[in-house]
């Protein structure tokens, strides 16, 4: 039998409020293994675990059990404070009054009721638990960043700058992302490339950066501070060693109809082609959907004028397998599909666009050489609208219910941007909020107002109705004034939500990295640690967190790759010592466990056994616990029961719902 | 039959088998028992009609561990659950040798007594060679006949094919068999309000005498030692003191089996309280092949298994949850 100490935990109110938490203390006494219980204001603090360290001495315990917050939040400060007074760490249980209890109920007597259960199916485990030893597990000096935006690129460069290989995979042909796709960024009104492309040739001139582009990581195995990442380097049909960048190809392609990603399908591009002129690597790649010789056999002719020989068109996708120490995912997001919102009349009118196509036309290498125009007729628009939260707060499914956050400082640079250059075009902006925290951001938006003589509205539009002579007839409502709008507009710019990349839920997936319903990756701890994922050795860059502007993302990408370093720059680390292990005499030898294996770290061994009495030799489940990261997976699959998970073995875990259940 | 008797003899003569897994009669007619013959003269009991319903495949589990081959006579449906055993790595392929035995439908004496037929002495045309498709019954009541197809196992109207999946040699000819929906039982319960659910199962899993007849037949509870035997988990053993047979046993058996049932139909017909225990397994394959794609568990060997295997198509947790 266990000599178990139970100590609750007031945090301050926060559950000493709505539990009664010195009655939680005194009940729990009675439980079976409880020798000892008390009640403190802050477990957490020294005082608090001087008290369970001088409890242990005092009363020869054996077992601890802590009721106060979650185990996320604590349950390492009291394992080192057991471990000050000589009990193995993994001799304390964690029962969460705080989260699972205080947090959610306001009738007293009920909590606390609650709380004792808790509590008691925590002394229930404990009477199960045995001491457990951590391995270790060795580091590779090596990271990786997924997604080559800015996020990315930043990340890549302050992990290389100190001192570690960084290999950055990116999807499309260049690295850059969204911000080269930019035209200025606020508040300073800089233009993006200015800033951007040095970072880009920083990257890839950096000898500890390596950059794959055109490449998509394909399988994920490993763990932290052992990784090991097979990576699909998609066929160029160009040779990267060879090609000068010189582009004659791009201008010789006779396929040119296909729509540009890069410039949001606004104008086309050829199939053989960069995404635009500064792209890293400038070496182009043939779209073999679109390529003549590809769909035909017949044309050539980006082979024929490529003085340097580097068409290649029997390249073949490569596989690259590399192993790292930590990853860090930074890929980024894109404008929502405004499919579900007819009433804007994007699909029906090229006159409606979103703020991204509206970078793309003020830049001067996009479609209309940077000139406002629009597509329709190439007329200089004089009224332009602005709507904004486009799928952005939304309650209903069309939308996202978070706020982009991004939308209404640009909306003000590009009002600003249009007032100044055009003076003569009057700009509109419908708005629920202008919100506008952050340094000097609301400087600009007033400069916008008050300076540049925009007009903004709080009111939302509820439809815009394309005209039989190409006015686009903008119907909304001005709620400051209460009355309704009808407003004559030649353009109308979408402020359109932000979404994580879609490709994300992929990604996620193989790096078991959790996201949340909108798709965004989820931090170790909202607050405290915001650019590390639950799963160990997995980092957060960017927007794939959530919505963020250029500044924010950058001082995140630092903050990752601190993070990233601080992994490296170990040599060992600790392994998790609750780890799957098979009884022997139960093992039916059927597999199950080990194709459910997230980790490759179940094999199989014909072994000899003796099973009271009867000697044979039988296929059994044998665990790599170097390898096991104790998700239990294979614990739920065995069908005989064979597989327990130290730490938190069936028998534990029955026996904790039997408490609760008592 | 006198033709794999024959065929088994050689086989057993030649030393190519060790012993023959086949069936013989029992106390009477339609009583057919599963049982090893180590001799020719032994083989003169060897029996196989209509009323071989039991599938051999998993005493080839012990047969792995004897020396020498053994022959195991198997029906097209039987060589799912070979070669589900072969999957699960409980076989050894090389210890078998398999004469796929042809199959028209086996029957279910309940089936032919239901319709009123009583007091049986003998039943002539279960012969696999009979052309007819009428039984004619001698009871102590005089002759009665009934439609072959009305004797059949229910799991017969569902057939699976007339194909063996894995075998060294043919003997006879099988007929596909199918004439009813596999699913259409299924559904009907879907339909079910909760409550009626509830009543309904409660009402067939009350008769369990938990003789676990069910679990000893089953290919797919093929542990070495089943956990409701094993004292690391607290369940209630055999003594029938408690709901536990018509709460839990059956409910957690089919979990056990799921994805690894294929629907061989052991479990109903061995149930002496006729409980219609398949559905349950049949309403997991029914979910399995709706979430992840048509899977028969024992079709090929070398198939991806839906519930052990995690592809980026698979169905959200949230679906599942909200179809139930």
């Amino acid at each position: 039998m266990q000599r178990i100490g139970v100590f609750v935990c007031h945090c301050g109110s926060n559950i000493a409020a709505s539990v009664d938490v010195k009655k939680v203390a005194d009940v729990v006494r009675m439980e079976p293994g409880v020798v000892y219980s008390e009640d403190y204001q802050y477990m957490c603090s020294e005082a608090g675990q001087e008290k369970v360290i001088h409890a242990i001495k005092e009363y020869g315990l054996t077992g601890v059990v802590i009721c106060s917050c979650s185990p996320r939040m604590h349950e390492a400060t009291f394992r080192k404070a057991v471990e000050k007074a000589g009990l193995n760490p993994y001799m304390v249980e964690v029962a969460n009054i705080r989260e699972h209890c205080s947090w959610i109920h306001k009738d007293v007597e009920e909590a606390t009721k609650k709380a004792v259960i808790l509590a008691r199916a925590a002394i229930a485990k404990v009477n199960l638990n045995t001491p457990l030893q951590p391995g270790e597990s060795r580091v590779t000096k090596r990271a990786l960043v997924i997604g080559g935006g800015i996020a990315g690129i930043q990340t890549a460069l302050d992990i290389a700058d100190a001192g570690y290989e960084v290999d950055i995979v990116e999807k499309t042909p260049s690295i850059g992302g969204r911000m080269s796709q930019l035209d200025k960024t606020f508040p300073t009104l800089d233009c993006a490339a200015c800033i951007l492309t040095p970072k880009m040739v920083e990257a890839s001139a950096h000898e500890k950066i390596n950059i794959y582009t055109y490449s998509e990581v394909e399988k994920v195995s490993g763990f932290v501070g052992d990784f090991t990442v097979d990576i699909r380097k998609k066929a160029r049909y160009v040779d990267e060693n060879k090609c000068t960048g010189c582009g004659v190809c791009q201008e010789k392609c006779p396929s040119k109809k296909t729509p540009s990603e890069f410039n949001r399908g606004l104008n086309t591009r050829s199939a053989i082609y960069t995404p635009f002129a500064q792209a890293i690597p400038n070496v182009p790649v043939i779209d073999t959907q679109s390529c003549i010789k590809f769909k035909t056999g017949k044309c050539g002719a980006c082979s024929k004028v490529c003085q340097a020989g580097a068409i290649d068109y029997t390249q073949k996708d490569t596989i690259i397998t590399e192993k790292y120490g930590a990853i860090v995912v930074a890929t980024g997001f894109d404008m929502i599909k405004l499919d579900n919102y007819d009433e804007y009349a994007y699909n029906q009118s090229k006159d409606v666009v979103t703020s991204l196509e509206l970078e793309r036309i003020m830049n001067a290498a996009g479609p209309t050489k940077g000139h406002l125009e629009r597509l329709s007729d190439g007329k200089a628009p004089k009224e332009m609208v602005f709507i904004q939260c486009v799928g952005s707060r939304c309650d209903d499914h069309r939308g996202k219910s978070y706020c982009s956050k991004i939308c209404c400082m640009y909306t003000a640079k590009h009002a600003m941007l249009i007032r100044d250059k055009y003076p003569d075009v009057n700009v509109t902006v419908f708005y629920i909020d202008v919100r506008t925290p952050g340094k000097n951001f609301d400087e600009f938006y007033r400069r916008a107002v008050e300076q540049y003589g925009v007009n903004y509205i709080k009111g939302q539009v509820g439809k815009v109705i394309p005209q039989p002579n190409g006015k686009l007839l903008v119907q909304g409502s001005d709620l400051l004034d209460n009355k309704q709008i009808l407003k004559e507009a030649d353009m109308v710019v979408l402020a359109a939500a932000i979404e994580p990349d879609p490709s994300v839920r992929k990604i996620a997936t193989m790096l078991t990295a959790s996201i949340d319903t909108n798709n965004f990756l989820t931090e170790a701890h909202a607050k405290l640690r915001p650019v590390e994922s639950p799963t160990a050795g997995i980092f957060l860059s960017g927007v794939c967190q959530g919505p963020k502007d250029i500044p924010e993302t950058v001082s995140q990408a630092g903050a990752a790759a601190v993070k990233a370093i601080g992994l490296l720059a170990k040599d060992k680390l600790m392994t998790n010592p609750c780890t799957a292990k098979p009884d022997e005499l139960l093992c039916n030898g059927c597999s199950s466990c080990a194709n459910v294996c997230p980790y490759g770290a179940i094999t199989y061994e014909e072994k000899e056994v003796n099973d009271h009495g009867i000697r044979e030799v039988r296929r059994l489940a044998q665990v790599n616990s170097a390898l096991c990261q104790g998700c239990g997976a294979c614990t739920v699959t065995c069908p005989s029961g064979a597989m327990d998970l130290q730490g938190f073995s069936n028998r534990q875990i029955i026996a904790e719902v039997d408490a609760i259940c008592r | 039959m006198q033709e794999i008797v024959n065929r088994a003899k050689e086989l057993l003569a030649d030393g190519t088998v060790a012993r023959v897994l086949g069936w013989k009669a029992g106390e009477m007619s339609y009583d057919v028992q599963p049982s090893y013959f180590e001799t020719a003269q032994s083989l003169d009991e060897f029996v196989y009609n209509g009323f071989c319903g039991a599938n051999l495949s998993k005493y080839m589990i012990e047969a792995s561990k004897m020396e020498g081959k053994t022959l195991i006579c198997l029906k097209p449906c039987d060589t799912y659950s070979f070669n589900q055993l072969l999957k699960e790595h409980r076989i050894d392929r090389e210890k078998a040798y398999i004469i796929g035995v042809g199959c028209k439908g086996k029957l279910d004496i309940e089936k032919i007594r239901a319709q009123g037929i009583k007091g049986i002495r003998s039943i002539e045309g279960a012969e696999l060679t009979d052309a007819a498709d009428t039984l004619t019954i001698q009871t102590i009541y005089g002759e009665k006949t009934c439609a072959y197809s009305d004797g059949m196992l229910e799991r017969c109207h569902v057939c699976k094919g007339k194909e063996h999946q894995i075998y060294d040699e043919l003997i006879g000819e099988s007929k596909d068999t199918k004439d009813g929906d596999r699913f259409a039982e299924v559904e009907r319960i879907e339909k079910m309000s909760p409550e009626e659910k509830f009543a309904f199962f409660q009402k067939e899993l009350s008769k369990c005498i938990r003789c676990n007849a069910c679990r000893n037949v089953c290919p797919a509870c093929s542990c070495r030692k089943c956990v409701f035997d094993s004292t690391k988990f607290d369940s209630s053993q055999k003594a029938n003191a408690d709901s536990f047979e018509e709460k839990m046993f059956h409910i957690i058996r089919a979990f056990h089996v799921a994805g690894r049932c294929t629907d061989c139909g052991e479990c109903s017909r061995v149930c002496p309280q006729g409980i219609p225990l398949h559905l349950f397994n049949r309403k997991f394959i029914k979910d399995i092949n709706e979430f992840y794609g048509e899977y028969q568990a024992g079709e090929d060997i070398e198939a991806d298994v839906p519930l052990t295997s995690f592809t980026f198509d698979d169905v959200e947790p949230g679906i599942v949850k909200e179809r139930g």
